[in-house]
């Protein structure tokens, strides 16, 4: 969250921390990844790391985004496409027009879970949008000094007849809002869907990892998604707590009540900038009339370190990346969602394609 | 880290198989992150006769006089000696550091669980896997005699005993270049210091936006 807001990340930086989620900072064109304690240590005594080279892999998004379709949306619908292990190995670059259309917030989201695709780095290309963003933060270079990065910084795309190892495409029209159903950040479909079946898979390990994550998350095969009904919603992480992803949640909820079945609804923005940025654009007064908790910044309920947390059988429409059994607290079952879903979700006491609401 | 040449230190002989690390450091002491102050508590459930937890005066602990490591005659023991798959079950670190920490430079063992031996070569803690059979003589050897040390010569590969016996070990060349060298993986990169630094120095011109 910081590190961009301050312009201490900048293009072209190679940026570790260790925090797997560091692939966020990709977004602005960095090679940014999350590493072990060990590798702490290496960075801090020698400012090197030894590394074997990935492989690449190039994610296109092609094509307009509908509305109420988020970043969010897009990194899921990508992750379901080519599974949780699908980028293990490689960088991925994100590309194609959808990716350019993101702002860089939502490019943030979409590098934030590529370590979920299984990939340690992901990465966007710079472009005006980049340029735009980091333009005047306290740490980005000004005056000549701005001059010069601005040329160096330009040279950071992939060359138009560049190769990769793998190549994959999305069409960004047929991208529908995204529920997560099971234990694993592919275990995910459109709002319109259903729970899926484990008779109808056909390899066996497969199939028993969706009997086993039917069972956790105690659905039912063939259960529509708009029929599941969270107990808690949670606004926030690294994932999804920039102003962006506050104004989308706001908006949905705005002169509308949580629903009565919801027993805890909070928004956790990311820092505090984007929460007094948010307070003076009056979200948290939207947030608050309508029944939410507008909470103080950090990881809160995304990882359940803190009091934050699912109680056992608890469900959750949460913002943040991870679905793990257990991850927001023992027990708790998580179903990943953009800011604006959980947010309809809130209002309507069961998980709703945000474009219908009115 | 520490250069692994030659070694010549007392043997304590542990009769065990599958010393797990669990056993080798209990898991209410993984809470520190810091890499220093494990000794005491290596082995704590079979060394002392209390629970203990991270804060307490270990040395006011009552210890289990039965243990191998509270006998008297193996203290400063600096070679440890055991069975079967030593090291076995997590990867924390902190198990090799207890054993270094504590005194330990070296274990001999048959065999030893895969993620404790790199750990422990990363470390400085030097394994050596022998045949069973040696091994099992060596516990013999090592029970009956006291004051039982033997020497290891890390350059030649080889373990001999106070009987003029030698036995040659096998140790991956690149893991033998690291310990001779006292080489842990910081020590390997800053070999290349001057390649860095002469990174560094082109990379502030190219980019100086980054260093102002």
């Amino acid at each position: 969250m910081i590190g961009p807001e301050q312009g201490a990340t900048l293009p072209g930086m190679t940026v570790v921390c260790g925090d797997s989620h560091t692939s966020t900072h990709g977004a602005f064109g960095c090679l940014a990844f999350g590493i072990g304690t060990s590798e702490v240590e290496h960075v801090l005594a020698t400012q090197c790391l030894m590394m074997k080279k990935t492989k690449t892999m190039k994610v296109e998004v092609e094509g307009a985004l509908g509305l109420g379709v988020t970043a969010k949306d897009i990194i899921l619908a990508i992750i379901g496409k080519i599974g949780t292990a699908g980028g293990t190995g490689y960088s991925i670059e994100f590309a194609g027009s959808a990716i350019r259309a993101l702002s860089m917030e939502g490019r943030m989201t979409v590098c934030n879970m590529s370590i979920e695709a299984g990939a340690r780095a992901g990465m966007v290309a710079v472009d005006d949008t980049t340029i735009e963003y980091v333009k005047g933060r306290p740490m980005a270079p000004a005056g000549a000094m701005w001059d010069k990065a601005l040329a160096y910084w330009r040279t950071l795309v992939s060359d138009p007849d560049a190769t990769f190892d793998k190549v994959v495409t999305l069409d960004a029209a047929q991208i529908q809002p995204q529920v997560s159903w099971g234990t694993s950040p592919q275990m995910v479909t459109t709002v319109d869907g259903k729970v899926p079946d484990p008779a109808q898979e056909k390899d066996p390990v497969q199939r028993e990892w969706m009997e086993r994550a039917l069972k956790y998350m105690d659905l039912k095969p063939n259960t529509p998604i708009t029929q599941i009904k969270p107990d808690k919603i949670f606004i926030g992480a690294c994932t999804n707590s920039r102003i962006e992803d506050l104004r989308a949640a706001a908006q949905v909820v705005k002169d509308k009540r949580v629903a009565s079945n919801i027993k805890l609804a909070i928004v956790v923005p990311g820092s505090g900038l984007v929460k007094q940025q948010a307070e003076q654009e009056g979200l948290d007064k939207i947030f608050t009339a309508a029944g939410f908790e507008w909470r103080q910044p950090g990881c809160s309920m995304c990882l359940g370190m803190n009091d934050d947390q699912l109680s056992p059988g608890e469900r959750c429409a949460s913002t943040s990346n991870r679905n793990f059994e257990g991850r927001q607290g023992a027990g708790g079952r998580t179903h990943l969602v953009s800011p604006a879903m959980a947010a309809a979700a809130a209002v309507a006491g069961h998980f709703v394609d945000v474009r219908t609401m009115k | 880290m520490e250069k692994f040449v030659r070694r010549e230190g007392l043997v304590a002989p542990m009769d065990r198989a599958n010393v797990d690390t669990d056993a080798i450091i209990p898991k209410q002491y993984l809470k520190s992150i810091k890499r220093t102050g494990y000794g005491p508590n290596l082995f704590d459930e079979w060394r002392y006769l209390d629970h203990g937890e991270p804060g307490m005066d270990h040395s006011k602990r009552p210890l289990n006089k039965d243990f191998v490591l509270n006998q008297p005659r193996y203290q400063g023991a600096t070679v440890l000696l055991a069975r079967e798959n030593f090291g076995c079950g997590s990867s924390r670190e902190h198990a090799p550091w207890a054993l270094l920490q504590y005194g330990f430079q070296a274990v001999i063992a048959p065999s030893f669980a895969d993620i404790f031996y790199n750990n422990s070569l990363k470390n400085g803690l030097l394994l050596i896997r022998l045949d069973a059979k040696i091994v099992d003589r060596l516990l013999r050897e090592a029970q009956a005699t006291p004051g039982y040390r033997v020497a290891i010569d890390l350059e030649q590969q080889a373990v001999s005993t106070p009987g003029g016996e030698s036995f040659r070990f096998e140790i991956d060349p690149f893991n033998k270049h690291c310990l001779l060298n006292g080489l842990d993986e910081i020590g390997l990169t800053l070999g290349h210091a001057d390649k860095i630094r002469a990174f560094e120095a082109a990379h502030r011109e190219r980019q100086p936006w980054l260093f102002s």
